[in-house]
């Protein structure tokens, strides 16, 4: 799998109900790493995010993901997308669901019990999504978007609300898969996830204020915290 | 456009309604009571019943498969689950033949139990057959289905999609030409019923249970056929891979 294709937004601009939520925004990730997207709410993560899949309507600009334009119909099959509100069927159980993902992808169903043990839900596949805790329902969402096999992964604040344990297996395994030469974009309003991602774009107000490898960006900024490399650049950029 | 992924979401919606046996007993159950209501109701004139039964039982799976059409389509939208479909190699197209697929189907059985209860126990006479009205049930279900998806387009609660049913699905029903003969109505009224698909749709059931299987039933299969191909046309305009 080529490694160097990731995403290249250039000059992206997004009006949402008649605000403009992206000015413009330029960036770059990397192919074959985790890419953190980090930012306060508001920020326009998600919305990136969205234009990077192709379900966003945009206003200007252009994506290029894996050397396709995004949207494009090709890219379905390479680009999973798991929202930030679990966008599974509440009314089915967890092996309903991926069975169903599974079918629309044509993957075979062998690949369900994978995909469930890495979210740490192989024990409870017969449960009815509806009756589950909300970090359980968010993994049944990020188990059908781990049944493909995608070249990249876009995961939308995918580890929220979940037990700290979990996430750290979590993140281990997104780094297992840039290993095997993924490009995973995770998006966190947490700045203590930040440190656990190769690249770091960070975004406040629908612009890009700094991107780089989190030592990086504690060099330029000479603060410790990732928090306080995140105010540093805010006060930089105001002064 | 891909059988595979077709029969994938039909399966999916079916298990749906699997997983909620309430609304599948009241899919089946509210007919058959109101046909037997109906029955009772009209127990001195039997030939009131021979005449609004037949094309009534042939009309329910309209009204039930747009009910719940447009509240499951609705779900799909506001759930995430669409946005996310939008993400995943299926076509619009698999979508929709998915939905009809397993809303046709339902409606199928629906109509079956519904027309034994009323060709059997309540001696309810056809002249044509029995099988070609529950056919058209099942058409008219579809059609249901097609405008149900449609309208779901238009509501943003389930509150709305419901109170669409009397607003989509009433003013047609009256108009048919089931409750008064159009040849009766007011001559705007009766322009008004001719461009409303349940006209057509309720005048082939007349003419099956009439055994007249003639050009003007023809006619009216295509009408009905045609109308939901547009409804299904446009609903698949109204799902957009982008959104705003």
């Amino acid at each position: 799998m080529p490694s160097h294709a990731g995403i290249v937004v250039e000059k992206l601009e997004v009006v949402r109900n008649g605000v403009a939520v992206l000015h413009g925004l330029s960036l770059e990730v990397a192919g074959g790493r985790v890419t953190g997207l980090l930012g306060p709410n508001g920020s326009g993560k998600s919305t990136l995010m969205r234009s990077i899949v192709g379900v966003q309507r945009v206003r200007g600009g252009s994506i290029t993901v894996l050397g396709t334009r995004a949207g494009s119909p090709e890219l379905r099959r390479r680009v999973a997308y798991v929202t930030q509100a679990p966008s599974v069927y509440g009314d089915l159980t967890i092996r309903e669901n991926l069975r169903f993902f599974a079918r629309v992808l044509s993957v075979p169903a062998a690949r369900i019990a994978l995909a469930l043990e890495t979210v740490d839900l192989l024990g409870s596949a017969d449960k009815v999504v509806n009756r589950l805790s909300g970090g359980q329902r968010a993994r049944v969402s990020l188990a059908s978007a781990l049944l493909g096999d995608p070249e990249l992964l876009v995961l939308d604040e995918p580890t929220v609300g979940l037990d700290p344990l979990l996430r750290r297996e979590l993140w281990s395994t997104f780094h297992t898969l840039a290993e095997e030469g993924r490009t995973v974009l995770v998006s966190s309003h947490v700045m203590d996830e930040a440190d656990r991602c190769d690249e770091l774009l960070l975004l406040r107000e629908g612009r890009l204020l700094a991107a780089g490898r989190p030592d990086e960006l504690r060099q330029r900024t000479g603060a410790r915290d990732l928090e306080d490399v995140f105010l540093s650049l805010i006060e930089a950029e105001q002064r | 456009m891909s059988p595979r992924v077709a029969a994938a979401v039909a399966l999916r919606v079916l298990t749906q309604l699997r997983r909620d046996p309430r609304t599948v007993a009241l899919l089946i159950a509210v007919p058959s009571v109101l046909i037997i209501l109906l029955h009772e109701l009209f127990a001195g004139r039997e030939q009131v019943f021979q005449h609004v039964g037949g094309p009534l039982l042939g009309l329910f799976p309209f009204v039930s498969m747009f009910v719940v059409t447009s509240v499951t389509m609705l779900r799909e939208r506001t759930s995430g689950t669409l946005e996310r479909l939008m993400t995943l190699p299926l076509a619009k197209l698999d979508l929709l033949v998915g939905y009809a697929i397993a809303f046709g189907s339902m409606a199928a059985v629906q109509a079956s139990v519904v027309s034994a209860i009323a060709f059997t126990w309540l001696d309810l006479h056809t002249d044509g057959p029995v099988w070609a009205v529950v056919a058209l049930a099942i058409g008219n279900a579809v059609l249901g289905m097609a405008l149900g998806l449609l309208a779901s387009a238009f509501a943003s609660t389930e509150f709305q999609a419901v109170q669409f049913m009397p607003a989509i699905v009433l003013p047609q029903m009256l108009l048919c030409g089931l409750f008064v003969a159009r040849d009766e109505m007011a001559d705007w009224l009766r322009v008004l019923s001719a461009a409303l698909p349940l006209t057509y749709a309720y005048d082939a059931l007349a003419h099956a249970i009439a055994n007249q299987f003639d050009a003007r039933f023809s006619v009216d299969v295509c009408v009905v056929l045609g109308a939901t191909l547009l409804a299904l046309l446009l609903g698949a305009l109204t799902l957009r891979r982008r959104t705003a």
